[in-house]
């Protein structure tokens, strides 16, 4: 037990360390190349004037803003799955993700004097969308994973379809909206990032705060009633999290699929499904994994600029299937 | 000998269909009450509404005195603990950290596991004969070793009132009479009250200070194993023939099932 934690412990802290490596790499590639030391010269202010201009107003923010996001999306989905004491829960599938879409694509689109509401609005269309799901997958006594995807796809095939017409309907102003439907982080500044990492952060502490709760879930619903925890406030404040981060990073960047699946999956695979643990560990892996996607489709076919959400639908829908004929979901 | 858990009409109903009606259950400190009945009369019903685990819709229950509606669900988690019939574990749980979640109502928020709380955390593991497979997965157990594990997170709640609901379904009959003797012994050693739902009534007849015949929701019967398993009893309750037989120095009649009574069923 403790050399599995030792363990444990090394894995995760390697997650950070190849994080970290990754950050560096990614900043380096581009049109202009970078070394790392020039890459290390210019974070500690030492960079030439080239340097500091591309890398401080295009690299940085874009690559630490990937890492953000993805540990937003990946602790949503560690979230919903303990709430939902499902796998498969992930604020893609689910609908969470369409939700906020709608409410960001109405407001982009119909209202854009409203813009600086896109975060509150985001989080409600969010927030009623996980509502929603809720209703549709709650039966008798509890909420069956099936339920909770079907409901998810016909919440999905909802908000895709009032997506759909709002693009329609307005498509002279669609173009400027085209690139967050998409799930894109190109063109964002340290704007942009100023504006994500306090919003951020605050959703990280409350799902630190959220270990136990988390852990006590897996033990099922009586368990944990059983040990006097609140369910459903247990379950309301879980949920809230994983909307909120959710619905911020969408409000960023758009739909990207698959962070809060994939994220949690291969995390549990390494360090167990501990809540302990799983939190780091989804943390470091999800910034790497959003990362790892942007930093490739934005350098392999370049000068084309591929939105991370595409490359994570790519690989993340083949990864989900592999998971279903794996049989663990 | 005080009241240590008192149902007074209680009245549970699923999906409008009134599963417990007017139960009125009188347990006494140190006793083991087990509650028999046929399939689908609401026993373990009974428990979970008794547990707060499901609400009910008419009655009170109260524990040492005070009542359960008045109390936080931590409150009541530190005098009271209930186990279930099927409890699920993620695969790669440990004894030890499932017993250490017994610890959850004596904590705070964000409060880290204290000494003290390891120290009970051991007590509970040893009480049960657990210390060897503390380290071992609970999946990776026997029935009756995991039903054990379970057990241990009970005590480490420290609980004055331990209800067990079927805790020997699914255990072959060496495990069946194990975790009854654990049971029997917890509540002898460390004087923890016990009510129990039970299926075998020769197991109720020899582990229970007191026994509780449910039928259709209603107490049909209360009162000592001697008084409550009858001829009469088992024929109206469950329509069996059955032969009770007493032998010497003993309280606990044996009950030998014959055949299934024709007449007088429901």
């Amino acid at each position: 037990m403790l050399v599995h934690k030792k363990a444990t412990r090394l894995t995760i802290g390697l997650t950070f360390v190849l994080l970290i490596l990754a950050i560096i790499v990614s900043m380096g590639l581009g049109s202009v190349q970078f070394s790392p030391v020039e890459i290390i010269k210019a974070l500690f202010g030492h960079g030439g004037e080239v340097s500091d201009t591309i890398l401080w107003d295009i690299r940085i923010p874009r690559v630490m803003l990937a890492a953000v996001i993805g540990i937003n999306l990946a602790l949503s989905g560690a979230m919903l799955q303990a709430v939902m004491n499902n796998p498969l829960a992930d604020p893609g599938l689910t609908g969470v993700s369409s939700g906020a879409s709608v409410a960001v694509l109405f407001i982009l689109l119909v209202v854009p004097q409203f813009s600086s509401f896109i975060p509150f609005a985001a989080i409600i269309g969010g927030g009623l969308s996980a509502l929603m799901v809720y209703a549709l997958a709650w039966k008798k006594r509890g909420i069956s994973p099936i339920r909770v995807i079907l409901a998810g796809v016909a919440v999905n095939s909802v908000f895709g379809g009032i997506i759909g017409l709002l693009s329609l309907l307005y498509s002279d102003k669609l173009p400027g909206a085209l690139q967050w439907l998409n799930g894109s982080m190109s063109g964002k500044g340290m704007g942009d990032l100023r504006v994500m990492l306090p919003y951020s952060i605050i959703g990280w502490i409350v799902a630190l705060f959220c270990i136990r709760q988390a852990n006590i879930l897996r033990l099922g619903e009586q368990v944990a009633l059983n040990l006097g925890e609140s369910l459903n406030r247990v379950r309301i404040l879980l949920s809230f999290v994983a909307v909120y981060l959710a619905a911020v990073s969408v409000s960023m960047v758009g739909m990207i699929g698959f962070v809060g699946l994939v994220v949690p999956h291969m995390a549990r695979m390494l360090v167990g499904s501990d809540y302990k643990h799983l939190i780091p560990m989804s943390i470091g892996l999800g910034a790497l994994v959003l990362l790892v996607a942007d930093t490739i489709g934005r350098t392999f076919f370049a000068p084309l600029d591929i939105p991370a959400g595409i490359v994570m639908a790519v690989v993340g829908g083949p990864y989900f299937l592999y998971l279903m004929r794996k049989g663990d979901v | 000998m005080y009241s240590m858990l008192e149902a007074t009409s209680l009245s549970i109903s699923y999906d409008g269909n009134r599963i417990v009606k007017d139960v009125s259950l009188h347990v006494n400190e140190g006793e083991i009450v087990s509650i028999i009945g046929p399939n689908g009369s609401g026993k373990s019903t009974l428990l979970k509404g008794m547990s707060r685990l499901i609400p009910c819709e008419s009655g009170r229950v109260c524990i040492a005195g005070q009542e359960l509606s008045a109390m936080r669900s931590k409150q009541i988690s530190q005098m009271m603990c209930i186990l279930c019939q099927s409890n699920q574990t993620p695969a790669d749980m440990t004894v030890e950290e499932l017993v250490s979640y017994g610890r959850t109502p004596h904590k705070k928020w964000f409060e880290r596991l204290t000494h003290e709380d390891h120290e009970i955390i051991d007590w509970a593991i040893e009480q049960t004969g657990m210390t060897s497979y503390r380290k071992r997965l609970v999946v990776s157990l026997s029935g009756g070793e995991a039903q054990r594990a379970w057990i241990a997170m009970a005590l480490a709640q420290r609980p004055k009132v331990l209800l067990l609901d079927e805790p020997t379904t699914y255990l072959d009959i060496a495990h069946q009479l194990e975790v009854l003797e654990l049971v029997r012994s917890l509540n002898k050693e460390l004087g923890i009250t016990v009510i129990m739902v039970l299926h075998d009534l020769n197991q109720a007849s020899t582990y229970s200070d007191k026994i509780c015949v449910i039928r259709s929701g209603v107490v049909e019967l209360v009162g000592k194993p001697s008084e409550v398993l009858t001829h009469e009893m088992i024929r109206n309750v469950y329509g069996v023939e059955a032969e009770v037989e007493f032998t010497s120095n003993s309280t606990s009649p044996r009950i030998h099932p014959i055949r299934r009574a024709v007449a007088n069923v429901g």
